[in-house]
Formats: structure tokens, sequence, C-alpha cells
């Protein structure tokens, strides 16, 4: 389990991961922020689906990766959390195409 | 008695092509590859199987280009069962986008050359900017138009190079790390010497890419090419969004999308400028401009092979007959041609006549 | 226009912020780079945060970089956090992304001080969500005040200790700790003990970290030969191989370390020269007595060369700066020997312990060169040693067949972790040197870049 150290009143923020609403320490990392917040399962990986979740936390791994507010393949460790901020879990291939296109597409 | 029936030089998707037809065929085959840090062209590859806006003026060149891609079907089949790898081959067609007015009239007048020079063979048509964006969902205002021919296909190259030499080696073909050094002829005998030793073998290819420019004259051959750098970005992993290869981006089985390609007279560099990958970057975004949210991970410098003319050349030696040379930028269009056809010239001793045209006696001033 | 850049630096751990400071104390314009939005690299990462009040269990070590920090931030420097670099040339001309722009600049002289990262350990199961590295564990302890209750600790050098002992200072349970020092590094290391007692006090810190993990209630379990990670979606455990027997414990975190090796991407993508390094199994980056690589005018100093250690890195780091500052006519070169000298005396006393610990804490073969068929090595595009092994059958004879053959290395973390495992694994299965199996040829951009970034460059460099 992840478990904050900060014992005095810290000031949080909300953030949506897959649409929970998720209350986080202000500062931290979005990585860090959802450990503590018991997310456990971050993307699956694009070839075997297998779940994947930080692993180096220092930016080089790209096993933190999520979809940010609409941009796909995120390092959450690498960006702090925002209040309001919309997180979603990246699971397989990143999807840039507008809605209308991908309508078109699927014709 | 020699070692090899035919020693072939050079590693990369010619060399391994022709060497596996070569061992299908029942000859005695080495490969001589120089191994992990070789000028790979095929590493570079955009993996287009093209046929279309090639040979014009040049009949034989476009007619050998289609004979290829025709062939792909069955080749690509017969190496998949040999290797058991899927080199992800499709042939859905493929377009050449028009980003203005004078792209798009020079690009159906080249169309409509090919048609006439190939006596109505080559198979391509124009389409107009509403056809092309429901071809292409999601394609951007700055496409005219495009040319569309449905001989046009795409496949992995990397892939291909990597069942070709599984395939070369189940089909008893030797494939040696080993750096060809000197290569002399006497008595109908080709001598090879390496890195690593002597070898002997009746025949031998050169299929050496740029090397060849070196090793040709020690058998009486001579293969004028040039360096060219194209540079190629490389994207994360996207969902599929193109059905249709087009010859600057193509989006692969795995969903990488490539964009390509720069054409730059830089020398042996096979390195990348950020300004050049900028401006590959810029025509992506206007091609397609949702790609501006994708995520660049690589990006490739590689050597182009090129004569003059921007042609093949192939030939054999007349001081030295069983030598052979075969030298090209389109080594995936061209890899079913080079294993079914021209491994069967080396193997009977002589090419035919209608590779004359691409001989390098082509650049005598008669 | 703007003015011609003197010296930049990329990296701010404690090379870079010494290179900075000696840069920029003499007069040099400097430019420093970092990834992170606050100084102190890896080692001191978010130590400005942490000081106030100070916190006792990150421990003395940790407290040693805020001197160093307060003059960084006191220099003349032109500092940009937050940003990554992604292209450098052997004419200096180097591209990095910030808040969603790329930019291009050029400097006489570049000093690459990147540090390292973790080395790679790919046992089975590694891939597993609950399965982080030590080093994670102690950025989230300094960044975040996060700590993991109840992991369990796997791996061997420096690290290994010093964090499980952070962890018991700060009070968060550990389940165990799994030393893998093999026993026979401590008879291998003893010869090299004489020559490291100019390190006697890290010996002594080292020693200090493990005597109080062993009076602790903390199952210290040494003598493993082999362990490997359980679970189908998340890690539920360990077994690790002992006398010949397997034993299991229930874990949901197992945390991973195996010691640091250089982070090279910038430099061998920039074309510097390298080396494998065989007393610590890793690349280094060829440099001379001033820390400048094969390429004139780029440096590489601290980890980010070779490993030698944290107060040896902020030796470098000054080292390289005379050096970067005597080419530009900024000292003479007799200045620079001058001012050198304290700094050179210091790293070699620094450096004794190094035979010593390389010795020691050099993971065992089977650690770094996975033997069973199903343990990924490359995380990113989930290629296995059997695939690997397969690949080499088939004709494969180095890292760039092996990309073009199988995707190996292709992913986003561009071959970080997988590429020692990868050059390791090829020379053992063909029995050659590792020297001569190499590594991949890195290209720009070395991190992801998006591509409007890239397609800015050209117009945004014209504004």
């Amino acid at each position: 389990m992840f478990i904050s150290l900060n014992d005095d009143q810290v000031e949080m923020v909300t953030v949506f991961f897959e649409d929970r609403e998720l209350s986080v320490r202000k500062g931290l990392p979005i990585a860090a922020a959802l450990l503590e917040a018991g997310v456990a399962h971050f993307r699956n990986a694009p070839v075997t689906g297998a779940a994947r979740a930080p692993f180096c936390m220092m930016g080089i791994c790209f096993d933190c990766v999520l979809i940010i507010d609409g941009m796909p393949n995120q390092q959450s460790c690498m960006v702090e959390v925002r209040d309001g901020m919309r997180l979603a879990r990246q699971s397989g291939l990143a999807d840039v195409m507008s809605g209308s296109d991908k309508e078109q597409l699927s014709i | 008695m020699t070692d090899y029936d035919v020693v072939v030089v050079g590693g990369g998707v010619i060399g391994v092509s022709v060497a596996y037809g070569l061992a299908r065929s029942g000859q005695k085959t080495a490969v001589f590859d120089e191994g992990d840090i070789a000028f790979r062209a095929a590493r570079g590859n955009f993996g287009l199987i093209w046929v279309q806006g090639k040979g014009a003026g040049c009949p034989e060149y476009a007619a050998w280009t289609r004979r290829s891609a025709d062939s792909w079907k069955e080749f690509n089949r017969e190496l998949k069962s040999l290797s058991g790898i899927d080199i992800g081959y499709h042939r859905p067609g493929g377009l050449d986008l028009c980003l203005s007015s004078k792209e798009m009239s020079a690009r159906t007048r080249l169309i409509s050359r090919l048609i006439d020079e190939s006596d109505g063979q080559f198979q391509g048509t124009m389409l107009s900017q509403e056809v092309t964006a429901e071809r292409l969902p999601g394609i951007g205002p700055s496409v005219l138009g495009a040319s569309f021919s449905p001989m046009d296909g795409h496949v992995n190259p990397l892939l291909l190079l990597r069942a070709l030499h599984t395939a070369f080696q189940v089909k008893g073909g030797e494939l040696r790390i080993e750096t060809v050094v000197d290569i002399s002829y006497e008595k109908s005998i080709f001598e090879v010497t390496t890195t690593k030793g002597r070898t002997s073998a009746k025949k031998i290819v050169l299929a050496a890419g740029l090397g060849n420019q070196n090793l040709a004259p020690k058998v009486g051959l001579n293969v004028p090419v040039r360096p060219e750098r194209g540079q190629i970005l490389v994207t994360e992993r996207l969902k599929p969004f193109l059905r249709y290869p087009t010859s600057l981006i193509r989006q692969t089985e795995e969903g990488s999308v490539l964009l390509g390609d720069s054409h730059e007279e830089v020398g042996f560099d096979d390195g990348t400028n950020p300004h050049v990958m900028a401006n590959i970057a810029q025509r992506a975004r206007s091609i397609f401009p949702h790609l501006e949210k994708a995520r660049i991970v690589r990006a490739w410098g590689a050597l182009r092979i090129l004569a003059a003319d921007g042609l093949p050349i192939y030939d054999q030696s007349s001081t030295c007959p069983g030598a052979f040379t075969a030298s090209s930028h389109s080594g995936i269009t061209l890899a079913a041609a080079h294993a079914q056809d021209f491994s069967k010239y080396v193997a009977e001793g002589a090419l035919p006549s209608q590779l004359e045209a691409l001989s390098e006696r082509r650049f005598h001033v008669h | 226009m703007r003015d011609p850049i003197d010296i930049i630096v990329i990296g701010t751990g404690p090379a870079g912020m010494a290179a900075s400071q000696v840069a920029a104390k003499q007069g040099a314009k400097t430019l420093v780079l970092d990834e992170q939005s606050s100084p102190g690299g890896q080692i001191f990462r978010a130590i400005e945060a942490n000081e106030n009040p100070k916190r006792d269990e990150l421990g003395e070590s940790y407290y040693k970089g805020s001197q160093l920090t307060r003059t960084f931030r006191n220099s003349n420097i032109h500092y940009l956090p937050d940003t990554s670099v992604w292209q450098l040339s052997k004419d200096r001309e180097l591209s990095y992304s910030r808040n969603g722009a790329a930019q291009t600049v050029t400097a006489k002289q570049v000093i690459i001080a990147t540090g390292a990262q973790e080395r790679p350990m790919p046992v089975s199961g590694w891939t597993l969500p609950g399965v982080m590295t030590i080093g994670a564990a102690q950025i989230l302890l300094k960044t975040s005040n996060t700590g993991i209750k109840d992991a369990i600790f796997v791996g061997s050098g420096p690290l290994f200790y010093l964090a499980v002992h952070q962890y018991m200072a700060a009070g968060i349970p550990v389940k165990a700790a799994i030393d893998l020092t093999p026993k026979i590094n401590y008879l291998r290391a003893i010869p090299h003990l004489p020559g490291a007692w100019s390190g006697l006090s890290h010996l002594i810190e080292g020693w200090r970290w493990k005597r109080e993990i062993v009076k602790s209630e903390i199952p210290l379990i040494s003598g493993v030969k082999n362990i490997r990670i359980t679970g189908e979606d998340a890690a539920t455990g360990i077994e690790y191989l002992k006398n010949e027997k397997w034993t299991r414990l229930d874990g949901q975190h197992i945390l991973l370390h195996q010691g640091i090796v250089p982070n090279i991407n910038i430099s061998l993508a920039a074309g510097c020269d390298g080396h494998w390094n065989e007393k610590q199994a890793c690349w280094a980056i060829e440099v001379d007595s001033w820390f400048q690589s094969s390429i004139p005018g780029i440096f590489v100093a601290g980890d980010g060369a070779s490993i030698r250690g944290g107060t040896a890195a902020e030796l470098c780091g000054r080292i390289a700066a005379l050096g970067a500052l005597a080419q530009i006519g900024k000292i003479t070169d007799k200045e620079r020997n001058r001012l050198a000298k304290p700094y050179r005396h210091k790293l070699s006393t620094e450096l004794k312990i190094r035979p010593f610990l390389d010795t020691l804490f050099k993971p065992a073969d089977n650690f770094r060169i996975p033997k069973q068929d199903d343990i990924v090595v490359c995380r990113c595009e989930e290629i296995t040693v059997a695939q690997i092994r397969e690949a080499v059958k088939s004709g494969c004879v180095g890292p760039n067949q092996l990309k073009s053959f199988s995707r190996c290395g292709m992913g986003p973390c561009q071959g970080r972790f997988c590429g020692l495992t990868v050059t390791e694994l090829i020379a053992d299965i063909l029995n050659k040197p590792v020297n001569d199996v190499g590594y991949y040829r890195l290209r720009p951009p070395i991190k992801p870049l998006l591509l409007q970034e890239l397609a800015n460059l050209n117009s945004d460099a014209e504004k």
C-alpha cells in the first residue's frame, strides 16, 4: 500500500481517473498521486495487453503512460496533478484522430 | 571443386533475395555480410512495393517493376511457409498525394505517360480532392488530389529481411558474417578473401549496395552509384487510420506511422538533421492534421543507392564470366523479381536482353 | 539574434550543478537544461523542498547536496527546468522541448551531465504492476513523501542498503530485504580493501546501514541464487532460491535494484565514442583527463560517463567546466591546471574505493543475462529471452539487427531498459566479447517528441 507520510494538513486537488473522482495531494506527480489513491493498473502494453504500472518514476521506462486530458501516451511520473484533470488508462495504441474523422473511417 | 556454386556479397534485402532464389533452385550458396554495423538501406526503408511513377522513359524498368510487384503475392506466400514469419504484405493499392495544382498537373501527365508507354499494362488513375478525402479520412485541406494505382502495396521491410534470412538458410544457404576485402578470378573460379579467410566459388553476385562501387572493378565491372540520404520519422503506435500506403506516409501493421522522405546529398553520412526532420513533420501535419498530436519516437537516416538516372544497374562481367552485379534503391519492390528471375539468370549464367537497358553500358557515350 | 552561448550544461545533478557554477563564475554565458522541475538530479532530488524542515530519514548523504544546490541557484546562469533535450549534434547544435515548444540552440562547448539510471533487472515477473525499482521508491519518498508499506526490497548495491535504511528511519514497515550480493564477491573484493582505505567514511556509512538492518526486525535474506516474481495481473509475491530450495514470500510490492549505470543516450546519439567497462558491466563514454569526449567541445562529466558516485561526479563537473572554459579562452591553460589541481587531488582520493565497490556489487551473471525463455527483456515491445535467442539463431549478430528482426529496443524507452541485457545476452549466445557485439545505434529524438513541436521547430527558430 502506498501511504502519505505527510502528517500535517495538506492541500488537495480533484482529478478524475477513468471518470472516478479522486482527491489527491497537490504538487504530486500524477503517478504518485494515483498510486496513493490506490490505482494499481495504469496501462495495457500494446503487444500482449498485459497490465502495467509505474516502474522507474524518473521518466525513462514509459510504463506509467496515461491519456491526460485527451492526450495519449503521456508520462504520468513527469507531470504534476492539476485540479480537474481527466486521466484515463492507456490501453493499447494511441488514438489521435478527431471524432468525425473516426466516424468516416468506420464506414 | 569450389566451396560454393555462388557467393553473394551483401546481406541486405537485394543480396539475400538473390541468394534465397539461388538456394531454392539447388545452388550451393553463401552470403557474406558485414553484420551489425553495415549501412543497411532496408533499415531506413519505407516498405513500399511501388509501381506508380516508376520507369517513365524506360519501359524495360517499368515492366521489370510490374513483373516484380505482380510476383509478390506468390513470393510472400512462399516466404511465409518457409520462414513462418508474416511480413505484413498487403496490396490495397497506393496513393501519391499532391499538395499543389502544379504537382497535380505534373502527376496527371506522368500517369498518362506511364499508361501509354506500357501499352496499358500499367494501371493508374487520378483522384479528385473529394475522392481522395473519402479514401483517406482525416486528410487535410491542403491535399488537392492524388494519383492511385491498384498495383501498389506495402510490407514490413525489416520482417522481410528476417524472413529472407530464415528462408535462405532453410533452403541450405550459408550466412557468413565476414567482410569481403578482395576478389580474384582465375581459370573460371572466383576466390574471395574476407577478414576471416578465403573461399572459392564458380559465380559471384555483388549486391553490397554502395560497397559495389569498390568491389566491381575487381571482376571487370563498373557500378557508378552514389549515396543519397533519406530521413524518415516514425511515430508511436497509433490506432489504424490509414487504409492505403502513400508515397510519403505509411502506417505499419503494428500501428507506427512512417513519415518520409528527404533527398539529401551528404555523402556517406547516414545521420539525421533536426531541420530536415522538422520539414518532414510540417508536411506530414499538412497532410494529416491529427498527426500533430502523435509522438515521434524514432528518426532514421539511410542511404539510397542511386545511379545518375536513378534506375537500377544490373550487369554481368565480360572479362570474368560468372560475375554479376545488382544495385538498386528499390530492393523491396524488386525483391520478388530478384528472388525468382534474377537468381535464375545467375544460375543460367547470362542476363536476358530485356535487362540490357539497365546495364551500366547505358551511361557510355556512343 | 540572441547572444551566442558559451557553455551548455545538460543536467542538474552534482556534476551539472558544479559545472554550471564553475562556468558562470569565470564569466561564461551558461545555459543549463534539466528535465526535472528543480535541481538536484536523482541523488539530491527535491532537495530544496525537503530543506524546511529537514527530514532525518533521508540521511546525511542526501543533505550533502544542500550547499551545492544553493550555490547553483545563486550563480549567474540561465537555468531551464522541465526541459527535455532530444538532439545534440557533433557541431554542438542542441534541440530541446519545453512547455510544448521545441527550440534549437548552439553553444561553443557542451557539458553532458545526465547522470545514471538503474541497471535493468530482467527477472521473471518484473513487468507486473506492483514491481518497481528501488530508485522509484526513493523518488516517491523524496519528491512526494510517499511510502510503500510492506514492500519486499530485492537486490544489491549501496542504494539497496540505503533505501531500506531510509525506510526504517521513516518508520515505514518493510516486509523483507533479499540481498542478492553474490557471496563470492566478498572474497573477490577483499584484495581491493587496502586501496579503498581513503574511502573509509563511505565504507563505515554502508556498514552502518547494513548493521542496523541486520539488528532490526526486518528479515534480511542473503545467499539467494535466483528469484521469480509471481502474479497474473499484479505481483502477488516473490519466490527465491536459496540452498537449492525455493521459498515463497507473499507481497504486493516488490522493489528491485542492482546498481546504477551511465545514462548514455545523449552522448551516444551525438556520436561520442563509448566502450564496454567489464568491471562495471556497462557502457562508458570515452573521455580525456578533462572529461572531454571523442568529439571536441563535448564533455561528459559525472556518472553519465562512467559510475564514480555523487561526490566524484561533483569534482568531475568542476574539472570539465575548467576544461571547457580554457578551450574558449575564458581562462588560460595555466589557470585551468592550477584551479583543477585541488579537485584532481580530491577526485583521486575519492576514486580509490571504486575497485572495491565495483567488485563487491557487480551483479551476478544470471541477473544480468537472463536464461529463462519467458523472461521479458524489452519491456516496451514485450520481447522475451526466447525471441532474442531465436533471432540470433536466424543470423542476427548484434543489437541493431535484433531491432530490425524483432522490434526489440524500438519502443519509447529507446533501449534504456533492455540495451545492456540485449548486448550481454547476444554476446553470451554467440560467445563473443561484449565490445564486439556493440550497442544500439542511438538516434534523435532521444526522447519521444510531439510531432507538432518538431513541425514548429523551423518557424519557432525564425521568431
